[in-house]
């Protein structure tokens, strides 16, 4: 009995000391600068540091950058990922290994690596500064190719050749047949995408350096180095703002967020 | 083989197969578009640029052989980074895999509170690392940060953790630690949750006592499990730096600069591509052999149902 409440006690301090952190961004966030670094529990609490950090920097284009960027990106791997799983899946052809393999290359080497090369490219097609550079070279997600094809490959084929008898072509099996069946992943791996983009931060400093599109990530980066002199409260406003819409997401669908985590593996 | 009730036909058969690999190749086409512009093509490019010197603003860099590769056996900074890349991956990964592995052990029991614990440790799982970095910087202020307070309040005097070059790599380290252990803990606890409560059963039939089912059942049926998070965690160490821009910047001196943060450098800022791709090379290099280690040992469907 002792035992186990001492386990108990043992998991409640990791826990504290896991979620301490946090719990001090909110603390300094939420009073005055003054009060900060004192943790005085009858301080008044205060919105100022959000404002002066929304004031300071244009924090609503980056919102509105970052919400975009990410939705965008979102689209074109659910697109690109379902047509090429699909063929994968189901599509016995002429260099089938030998693109799987190419495509394999890429859990190997993602394109945030290869930052020199791939900036060149932006800057030869023009896309410096534009929010589609920071996705485009994600948009052929080698992961989500492998998740939707495991998933493609558990759908039974009568129901494919149904639909064909049908005279449905292959786009409509795939819209008809195939994604509705495979939902749930298709929500797991965008929970995971969106995530991954949101917080995404080398690429997108590389590949723009003006205010109107930056995203939130670098948006904050350059916001805490310039001259906020050393004011903890309203830094941990701002970082905590750039987190807030993920972070109210997984306090509400938590489930969810770690189930998908866990079926994204590898990233 | 979607269409196979058409190849019935006797002479249909060669017909459908070159359909099918017509219309596979067209679903592949936008997927292989990007994965060749993208992926495949720097790639490449980035093997090449390494034979050549840096473009200088009026012409393209000219053809130098092994020079930069050379160079790098000869350079410091370089011989400093690949020191704290590989410190920074012992002292990281160990560290998180422990920590995953007893969270998961921890929250697997039946506990009061024990949701909230979850939560607690998963949360920084989808902080953005900026954030979590700009959040740890004010822990680490030398002075009123509260590393520091709490220092002070038990008599001792305080340190520069960032500051101070023996320091500066652990600081960075502990940030890594902190945002990953959650992160691994989920595959853990899934792990946990498929060991055949069986298992157990004959454990204690066999009159094992708690400890010896943690080391004879429990922790050999979670050895897939770690070799997995292993190859994801030595992944993670040698690509996410973000945390560098915002805590040291790699200083001071170098103590604390990674190998891709150094590729950044050269790039971006001293404007020295043909040695950034040769750092490329190596980054690669060791990106691929920790991969290949996955698919040689663990077998690339380990995680996939």
């Amino acid at each position: 009995m002792v035992n186990r409440r001492l386990v108990a006690f043992a998991t409640w301090l990791l826990a504290l000391l896991w979620l301490a952190p946090l719990l001090f961004a909110l603390w300094a966030a939420f009073h005055p600068f003054a009060d900060a670094t004192h943790l005085n529990p009858l301080a008044p609490l205060t919105l100022d540091n959000f404002r002066a950090a929304w004031q300071a920097a244009p924090f609503g284009r980056y919102f509105v950058n970052t919400v975009l960027m990410v939705s965008m990106t979102l689209a074109a791997q659910l697109v690109i990922c379902s047509l090429a799983a699909y063929a994968f899946a189901r599509y016995r052809f002429l260099g089938r290994s030998l693109l799987f393999s190419l495509v394999l290359v890429q859990l190997l080497v993602m394109p945030n690596v290869l930052l020199v090369e791939n900036y060149r490219t932006m800057a030869q097609l023009g896309l410096v500064n534009h929010l589609v550079a920071i996705g485009l070279p994600y948009f052929a997600s080698a992961f989500g190719i492998f998740l939707l094809r495991q998933t493609f490959m558990t759908v039974p084929k009568e129901l494919e050749e149904a639909a064909r008898i049908e005279g449905a072509g292959p786009l409509a099996v795939l819209w008809r047949v195939y994604l509705p069946l495979a939902r749930p992943v298709l929500v797991a791996y965008g929970l995971v995408s969106v995530s991954y983009h949101w917080n995404d931060f080398l690429w997108p400093l590389i590949v723009t350096d003006s205010p109107g599109s930056r995203v939130l990530t670098v948006g904050l980066q350059v916001f805490s180095t310039a001259d906020q002199g050393i004011n903890w409260s309203i830094i941990s406003a701002a970082a905590l703002m750039t987190a807030a819409p993920l972070l109210i997401a997984f306090l509400i669908f938590q489930r969810q967020f770690v189930q998908s985590f866990m079926r994204a593996g590898i990233r | 083989m979607p269409l196979h009730f058409a190849a019935k036909r006797p002479g249909g058969v060669r017909l459908s197969a070159v359909q099918d690999t017509l219309t596979a190749w067209g679903l592949l086409a936008p997927a292989l578009l990007v994965l060749a512009a993208f992926t495949l093509y720097p790639a490449a490019q980035t093997l090449v640029q390494s034979l050549y010197s840096s473009p200088v603003a009026n012409g393209a860099g000219h053809f130098v052989g092994l020079e930069h590769f050379r160079r790098m056996l000869a350079d410091p900074v370089f011989r400093r980074v690949m020191i704290n890349s590989g410190l920074y991956a012992l002292g990281s990964i160990p560290l998180s895999i422990a920590l995953a592995l007893a969270m998961a052990l921890l929250v697997n029991q039946r506990l009061p509170g024990r949701g909230l614990a979850r939560m607690a440790f998963f949360t920084p799982t989808v902080l953005p690392l900026v954030a979590a970095a700009n959040i740890w910087l004010y822990f680490y202020t030398p002075g009123y940060g509260l590393l520091d307070r709490l220092l002070h309040a038990f008599g001792f005097s305080g340190v520069n953790w960032l500051g101070n070059p023996h320091t500066a790599l652990w600081a960075v380290t502990a940030v890594a630690v902190w945002k990953q252990a959650g992160f691994f803990m989920i595959f853990y606890l899934a792990a946990l949750q498929q060991i055949p409560p069986t298992l157990y059963e004959a454990a204690a039939i066999e009159g094992a006592g708690s400890r010896q089912m943690l080391w004879h059942v429990t922790l050999p049926m979670l050895g897939p499990t770690t070799l997995f998070v292993l190859v994801n965690a030595v992944i993670g160490a040698f690509s996410l730096v973000d945390s560098l821009f915002v805590l040291t910047e790699g200083g001071p001196g170098n103590s604390s600069n990674l190998i891709l943060y150094y590729i950044y450098q050269n790039a971006f800022r001293f404007w020295n591509t043909g040695y950034a791709a040769a750092l490329t090379v190596v980054l690669v290099a060791l990106l691929a052999s920790a991969s290949l280690l996955q698919f040689l040992v663990v077998g690339r469907r380990t995680h996939y149902r």
